[in-house]
């Protein structure tokens, strides 16, 4: 590991901060005072009801939104404008329609002006990883959801960034190729090391995948709870789902999202 | 290998029969009424007797295609080049799009026949004016379809790029450019046919050449066979232009969503082989 002077500090904290939008008739607070630090190499998932909030907390961290009050630090830098440290992932895959799957990895590198030959070098790893081997030059029209889920995580990773923003990756998948997905993301997140922030709406995918599962309220949004999930760091899916601890908290999650939708 | 060929000549048979029946069909209907004189011969010529003067004359009609074709190409271009450009503007300015826009429609619904012969007053009996009137015609489609193409890019696609850290430069020339690039073609191909109408306009407001002044000159002399000779090159002028650009867009964009029925039914010709 690296003597970096920000190991020692957290990898994403966010201190007090609020988002307020201006709508036609009111302000709208769409997150109140939310407080939350995630160390490095952490995996952090992050549900709610829909609509709270849980997008625009991925939007702060990476700079792409300001907040109205409080403070968001990232690698122990303070988030002023748009972040080029991290990796995004959309619920799209937003990739580029003219482009094979592979420049679409690339086209990370491009923009950063990454050594070229590097980078592909790495964007075969990455396509080895994921198993899109062989699926190289297909155009994104060609590929299925999952398959273009894949390339977007590749091209997220490219850069080798610390943190990795995930914002609902998963939610326009079948849940099969969800479920492959998610211990493909497990194992990647093993192998890499990377600081993981998932936003989410299946109660299994956020236990499976993380260390802690961050509950929030509905809009507006505060920290409801922060349950740490006791499971094994390797997780095998199947063995992982029968296990009670797993039982446990997603029955206690589910309890908490239900009792915040259920109360007005 | 074959019945790929076999295939494709099946399929192209199959786009063009029905198109070229209705055109025969209409030349049939022009050629019955005009030899059975249920029109007179001096309004409507015979189409033996269009196409035979299209023949004779060619050399007399090609050097007028050519100034004409000229002139439309050189307006079409600056057009393109024009309107590409103040697209850009206005999408990334609010400033320059609000202050425009006005103007911009405002130019477009002057009527262009109405302001041509103010250009020749300006610029003579040259290329110029009807280039200039060209230009007119064609560039509004050119600005419309680029900013909606470039407007079309996805949110997620600019967030993903800013924190990419390219900056607006390569934000814009490997991105938003791009996708802009299936609208803008949709613009272009509207206008192009648009510069044609342009260029004969100018032609017609004044010139001693040109498909327009060849039109002008042969309804002055009631010549109807060199009228309906010029109308026919023009119109050809345009399809070819238009067709030009058509395969331009196939070339260019063959991966974009209006190009996908052709490239799979290549594919599964090729896997079927």
């Amino acid at each position: 590991m690296s003597t970096d002077v920000t190991v020692s500090t957290s990898a994403v904290a966010i201190n007090d901060v609020s988002v307020r939008f201006q709508s036609k008739r009111a302000e709208v607070t769409a997150i109140q005072q939310v407080s939350l630090d995630v160390a490095p190499g952490e995996f952090v998932s992050i549900v709610g009801p829909s609509g709270c909030g849980k997008s625009t907390l991925l939007k702060l961290v990476s700079g792409l939104l300001a907040p109205s009050s409080g403070t968001v630090t990232l690698l122990g830098e303070q988030v002023r404008g748009p972040r080029h440290d991290i990796g995004f992932v959309f619920q799209r895959a937003a990739l580029l329609e003219w482009r094979s799957a592979r420049r679409n990895i690339l086209l990370q590198a491009e923009m950063r002006g990454m050594n070229s030959a590097e980078a592909g070098k790495r964007a075969d790893e990455l396509i080895e990883m994921t198993g899109l081997s062989g699926f190289e030059n297909a155009l994104p029209h060609e590929l299925s959801g999952g398959m273009q889920q894949r390339v977007a995580l590749c091209r997220a990773l490219l850069h080798q960034p610390r943190v990795l923003l995930m914002d609902e990756p998963f939610g326009a998948l079948d849940a099969l190729t969800r479920e492959q997905m998610n211990v493909e993301l497990h194992r990647v997140w093993r192998e890499t090391g990377t600081t993981v922030l998932l936003v989410t709406h299946s109660i299994a995918e956020s236990v499976y995948l993380a260390n802690r599962v961050i509950v929030l309220t509905r809009r507006p949004a505060v920290v409801n709870e922060i349950i740490e999930v006791d499971l094994p760091a390797d997780r095998d899916y199947s063995a992982t789902m029968a296990r009670p601890e797993f039982a446990s908290a997603t029955a206690h999650i589910r309890d908490l999202l239900g009792a915040v939708t259920g109360h007005d | 290998m074959n019945t790929v060929q076999a295939d494709r000549w099946r399929g192209v048979v199959e786009r063009t029969w029905r198109p070229a029946a209705l055109l025969a069909a209409c030349l049939a209907i022009w050629h019955l009424v005009t030899v059975t004189g249920l029109v007179e011969a001096y309004l409507v010529p015979s189409p033996a007797k269009t196409f035979g003067l299209l023949v004779d004359k060619w050399s007399y009609l090609s050097g007028h295609t050519w100034v004409t074709t000229y002139e439309t190409i050189l307006g079409f271009v600056i057009a393109g080049i024009l309107g590409v450009l103040m697209a850009v503007a206005m999408v990334y300015s609010r400033t320059v799009e609000s202050t425009a826009y006005p103007i911009l429609l405002f130019a477009q619904v002057i009527p262009k026949i109405a302001i041509a012969p103010l250009f020749v007053v300006w610029l003579g009996f040259g290329f110029e004016p009807k280039v200039i009137v060209a230009v007119l015609m064609a560039f509004f489609p050119v600005v419309i379809s680029t900013v909606t193409g470039l407007k079309s890019v996805d949110t997620e696609m600019l967030e993903l790029a800013a924190t990419m850290g390219g900056g607006p430069v390569k934000t814009f020339v490997k991105i938003r450019f791009p996708a802009a690039l299936p609208h803008l073609f949709a613009g272009l191909k509207v206008a192009v046919t648009l510069a044609v109408t342009g260029a004969v306009v100018g032609e017609f407001v004044g010139s001693n050449e040109g498909l327009g002044y060849v039109i002008l000159q042969a309804n002055g002399n009631m010549d109807t066979p060199m009228l309906f000779a010029g109308l026919i090159v023009i119109s050809l002028v345009g399809v070819l232009l238009f067709l030009l650009l058509d395969l331009a867009e196939k070339l260019m964009l063959p991966w974009h969503a209006s190009r996908r029925g052709a490239a799979v039914t290549t594919l599964l010709a090729k896997g079927g082989s």
